[in-house]
């Protein structure tokens, strides 16, 4: 029996910065987590997918990452993601500081 | 200290302009990343958890103040103002700008330094003893030679698009402060008993999912044959190793399955065909790089002023005892400034940290630096009478944590606060064993006790050879940490122990506090180490001071 699809967001690096940056419903990419589109369903996962991976001038290491729904938005179901959302927990520095202090 | 000649100057600056160049295409949409990527790699850019990542070659781990100010330039201009020195003796900035990359590495260029082969299945930066040159137990300064084989690698065209990374090691001394046996080739400079100085050639160590310690594979190599016999080697590996699994390529594995006598038969035969080709240019090379390395004419001068203070300051005097190394010219001592200060990030210098270890090496260390496999820097030589000037410029800086070889002077990984390989962080389980052992102020009884920690399988944190060695997993979605011990990272090389079941995040620390709690028990003395007394008497007490729970369900 095929496994249940768990909700996804669409997560890269922006190309330029290298900033780990979430795709949006109305196809922006967002640095943060909470504005990012949860995708619930598998084949809408997998167009957006494609969709994200060919904006090759813009971002770079496209993937699908599980989320789970939150009180504002999508939030992080492992702690891998949960870093990549936060920033290093050894500083909280730079442009990810803000959201490391939240 | 090695200086660029004009070749050197225009290699880089012809391979700087090809890669800007292709990070304008890569920036324009001309190049996708699948292309890109492995120009970029050439280049030592990696593109980790957060950001970019420019790894940036110390060759040998030397280098010259102007040198270490433009790394802190580099920090402050195009980063986040600090740098992070490396196991591999290498710096790493975490967060440039993949459009900034070009302009930091033509900086670089600037004080002859690149991130060439710091990255990709190639020969990377060949590394050192971080003592060479001012250890008073060594044959011969080995940089010269490492420069020799920095040189023949560099866009050695056999060996750019290898199965795997290959990582060469040398060192000259009685002690081994370079991790040889743990180098997929290492060459050891030795005298044999007529007094004629060769090379001991070892293959085959490595860390990594399939630790193994390195064998020898020729005893006594004449001087003249070192290029050509490790051309053999790599050349021998790059065709008979294995392609059909990365984890099963590096030469650790195809000496395991073919056995060394195997692979010395083959390396043999290889040689004797390539021997010829070796008409002594190399070795006009060689002459003429040692002349770069000439040693400083030292100064000679009263120790009054050393002697004082070390008998007046039990400051001074502590991190005197800890911090400094015999000197082979006996009014100067070889120091190392810990990039340790306890809860701090282990190898992780400041742009003001690395102008001032650059002001002290130009103003007190004849103007040179070493970067350790540590995750320390190192004055090499520095008069006695100069130690307590500088160790009080050490101290307004944040750099005179006294604590070199003891528990605190962990080696840790970025692990998962950077790097996209990594399953669990090593960073912060550093900073808390470092922050609990110096609120119990034990860690000078404690004495000499490495502890090691790798976020990953991958073990850039050397745990395998550490006396207390720590491997972060991810279990079922949780940071889950397994510990080894009795592992040595000196000639008496051993893999550490698996002492049982793994701990989570917030049990490692006490489980680090049990296991050091055991060894104050069980050892015989202050003067036996760690390491010693668990040779004596193994795993099993260990293991029940670790697991006490598993203990008492057996009484």
């Amino acid at each position: 029996m095929a496994r249940a699809f768990t909700p996804k967001v669409i997560t890269a690096n922006a190309l330029i910065e290298g900033d780990v940056i979430y795709l949006t419903a109305d196809d922006q990419w967002s640095r943060d987590l909470s504005q990012a589109e949860l995708i619930t369903d598998e084949a809408h996962a997998q167009l957006r997918l494609l969709d994200a991976e060919s904006q090759v001038a813009e971002v770079v290491g496209v993937y699908l990452a599980d989320a789970k729904p939150g009180e504002n938005g999508p939030e992080p179901t492992h702690f891998r993601e949960d870093f990549r959302r936060t920033g290093p927990s050894n500083y909280a520095h730079g442009k990810q500081e803000a959201e490391a202090n939240v | 200290m090695y200086k660029y000649n004009d070749f050197d100057t225009a290699f880089l600056a012809e391979r700087n302009a090809q890669f800007r160049a292709q990070v304008a295409r890569r920036i324009d949409g001309s190049l996708t990343e699948d292309e890109f990527k492995p120009l970029r790699l050439m280049n030592g850019l990696y593109l980790q958890l957060h950001a970019y990542m420019l790894r940036v070659a110390v060759p040998y781990g030397s280098l010259n103040s102007a040198q270490m100010t433009q790394l802190a330039l580099l920090a402050e201009k195009w980063d986040k103002g600090y740098g992070h020195f490396t196991t591999r003796q290498n710096i790493q900035f975490n967060w440039p700008k993949l459009s900034d990359v070009p302009d930091m590495l033509d900086a670089l260029a600037e004080v002859g330094m690149h991130a060439i082969q710091t990255s990709g299945n190639t020969i990377r930066n060949v590394t050192s003893d971080h003592f060479a040159g001012a250890a008073a137990d060594e044959i011969e300064d080995p940089r010269p030679v490492a420069e020799l084989i920095r040189q023949w690698s560099t866009d050695h065209p056999e060996f750019q698009f290898m199965g795997r990374k290959f990582k060469i090691a040398v060192g000259a001394a009685a002690k081994d402060r370079a991790v040889l046996k743990a180098h997929d080739l290492a060459v050891r400079i030795v005298q044999n008993v007529a007094g004629e100085t060769g090379y001991q050639i070892l293959i085959g160590g490595g860390l990594g999912r399939t630790p193994m310690v390195g064998q020898v594979i020729n005893d006594f190599l004449p001087r003249a044959d070192l290029l050509p016999y490790i051309e053999s080697v790599v050349s021998v590996w790059n065709q008979i190793g294995r392609r059909d699994n990365k984890y099963k390529a590096r030469i650790k594995i195809t000496v395991h399955e073919h056995g060394i006598e195997d692979i010395r038969a083959r390396v043999d035969a290889r040689f004797a065909l390539i021997r010829p080709t070796f008409t002594g240019a190399d070795q006009e090379l060689l002459a003429e790089i040692k002349t770069h390395f000439a040693a400083p004419i030292f100064r000679s001068a009263p120790t009054t002023t050393y002697d004082a203070a070390y008998d007046a300051d039990p400051v001074f005097r502590a991190w005197a005892d800890t911090n400094l190394a015999e000197h082979r010219v006996g009014d100067h001592a070889i120091v190392t400034i810990s990039i340790k200060k306890h809860g701090a990030t282990p190898g992780d210098a400041s742009a003001d940290q690395m102008r001032t270890m650059a002001d002290l090496a130009a103003q007190y260390g004849y103007d040179e630096l070493r970067i350790s496999h540590e995750q320390n820097v190192i004055l090499p030589h520095v008069h006695k009478s100069d130690l307590p000037a500088l160790h009080a410029r050490l101290k307004q800086h944040d750099l005179a944590t006294a604590n070199i070889g003891l528990i605190s002077d962990i080696i840790a990984c970025p692990g998962m606060d950077y790097c996209a390989l990594a399953t669990a962080r090593a960073i912060p389980v550093a900073e808390q064993i470092a922050t609990r052992f110096d609120d119990l102020k034990l860690e000078h009884d404690i004495g000499h006790l490495q502890i090691k920690i790798s976020g990953c399988i991958n073990a850039c944190g050397h745990h395998h050879v550490a006396h207390i060695g720590i491997l972060g997993l991810d279990r079922a979605g949780v940071e889950n940490y397994q510990i080894t011990l009795g592992g040595d990272a000196t000639w008496t090389a051993n893999i550490g122990e698996r002492a049982g079941p793994g701990f989570a995040y917030d049990e490692i620390v006490p489980a680090v506090e049990r296991i050091v709690a055991a060894y104050l028990d069980l050892r015989n003395s202050a003067e036996e180490t760690f390491l010693e007394t668990y040779r004596r008497v193994g795993l099993s007490p260990f293991k029940a001071a670790l697991y006490p729970e598993a203990q008492k369900k057996v009484a």
